[in-house]
């Protein structure tokens, strides 16, 4: 089933036209990767699942975005119950400079009035486990999280999501900085995740796409060129402008 | 844009075409071999399989480099791989001369059965479809494959009627021809098995121009 839909989705930086009728849908518990040359388009695609274009000035959108069917592009969307929902990792992760514990707490006690200890502590502790940390840090958990490795605050960063119960993880070059185990690491985090969630993971790096991914859609100067099954889009794309990307004989 | 890949896969198309024909090579001079009875000749068929081995091994490891270094996708990652297969069914047909080579060097101290007529002519459509394939490969040329796959049935009727020929007319009649009919009943069955061979680059060469597999699918052909 489509957890996130797009029907004509435009986006427009001031007059630069960023995203071009975007007509896709992402399958829940399903890893869906948007590859494409810098400047295509994929990160804001990404932003607007959650709605993080708002931040910046100049943002026009028209068609829809539908989340589990409701428009999150209307103006009766709840954006607070939508950034629950769809929750983002960026590409530098930004843990809070607070104690791990707090970190994964936080959420929930913004969302929530007044949480008991115990129910706290174990949402700590299930999120940790899902994201594969709780055995490494749950002797330190009152220890900052801006000492962690970068890969420790990227899963804290996802764990921070987790807590607050979310659906939808959004993940922004989550290993563009990563020695060949660590990506591995986080690759194999990601599709223990995807048993839970509906992942969609924007990279400029192809072979993670083509590892990790079940879907696979590509951009280019603001249109999703091509979007099907990725065993599919790497060994046989039906676009001459897709197969040039991915063999390295754009530009 | 010229990239770094593209001579390698250039290289590699070129030592697919230099295995191919060593092999088509290969298939003539068997055959010439038994048509001329020429011992010598059948003897350095056998003896000029090695060299078509070690460039079977040479291209198998030219084609898993490639995949590890340049982790290649969509119509490279295609080309890579069937030429992996292509260059496995020219070994395989290299073989089979060899095959035929050594069958012949048990004919020709033996009196001549018949003249040979059907076994050249299946001969020439063997060598034809390996030449085909091999270009359609080399050219990415879907019209020359299917070319291949039309021409099997006119092999597999050749086969039949040398086949019906020598049991019929030959080891039914006269039992002491047996020895000698069955040489050349192996050797039929021999070019029929390189015309298969074809069949099988052919249709990996529509996988590698149309990612479409037609291997096992024949109503897709239509």
């Amino acid at each position: 089933m489509a957890k996130i839909i797009t029907k004509d989705l435009n986006l427009w930086y001031g007059s630069f036209h960023a995203l071009k009728n975007i007509n896709s849908g992402f399958e829940e518990n399903r890893i869906t990767a948007i590859i494409g040359p810098s400047g295509c388009g994929k990160s804001t695609m990404l932003r607007v699942f959650n709605r993080m274009n708002d931040l910046i000035e100049g943002v026009r959108t028209s068609g829809e975005v539908l989340v589990d069917d409701m428009n999150i592009l209307g103006p009766q969307a709840d954006l607070v119950r939508l950034r629950k929902k769809v929750g983002m990792v960026f590409q530098r992760p930004n843990p809070f400079p607070l104690s791990i514990y707090e970190n994964i707490v936080f959420g929930e006690k913004i969302h929530a009035e007044r949480v008991k200890k115990d129910k706290l502590d174990e949402i700590v502790e299930k999120s940790l486990k899902d994201v594969l940390l709780w055995d490494e840090l749950k002797d330190r958990l009152n220890g900052s999280a801006l000492r962690l490795s970068l890969e420790q605050k990227q899963r804290l960063c996802i764990a921070r999501l987790i807590a607050v119960k979310t659906d939808v993880l959004l993940l922004d070059e989550p290993c563009s900085t990563r020695e060949p185990q660590a990506t591995a690491r986080v690759e194999h985090l990601i599709r223990e995740l995807k048993h839970k969630y509906t992942i969609i993971i924007v990279t400029h790096n192809m072979q993670q796409a083509a590892r990790v991914s079940d879907d696979t859609g590509f951009m280019l100067l603001g249109e999703l060129i091509e979007f099907g099954k990725t065993d599919v889009l790497f060994t046989a794309p039906r676009d001459k402008r897709t197969e040039d990307y991915i063999t390295g004989r754009y530009g | 844009m010229e990239r770094h890949v593209d001579q390698e896969l250039n290289e590699l198309n070129k030592s697919i075409l230099a295995i191919g024909a060593s092999a088509e090579e290969a298939i003539f001079k068997s055959i010439e071999a038994l048509k001329n009875r020429d011992k010598e000749a059948a003897r350095k068929v056998i003896e000029d399989d090695a060299a078509i081995d070690a460039l079977e091994l040479d291209i198998d490891e030219k084609c898993i480099d490639l995949i590890a270094r340049y982790q290649p996708m969509a119509k490279d990652l295609r080309f890579i791989t069937t030429g992996m297969k292509i260059n496995a069914e020219l070994e395989r047909i290299a073989d089979i001369a060899v095959d035929i080579a050594q069958r012949t060097l048990e004919l020709v101290d033996k009196p001549i059965l018949k003249p040979l007529i059907d076994i050249p002519k299946l001969t020439k459509v063997a060598q034809d479809m390996v030449k085909t394939a091999i270009d359609a490969f080399i050219k990415g040329d879907i019209a020359m494959a299917k070319k291949v796959l039309l021409t099997d049935s006119e092999a597999d009727e050749l086969r039949n009627i040398i086949q019906r020929e020598l049991i019929e007319d030959y080891m039914e009649k006269d039992g002491t021809t047996a020895p000698r009919a069955v040489q050349l009943l192996l050797i039929a069955r021999f070019l029929e098995r390189i015309c298969d061979h074809a069949t099988n680059i052919a249709e990996d060469v529509i996988y590698m121009v149309q990612a479409e597999v037609v291997r096992h699918h024949p109503e897709k052909l239509k």
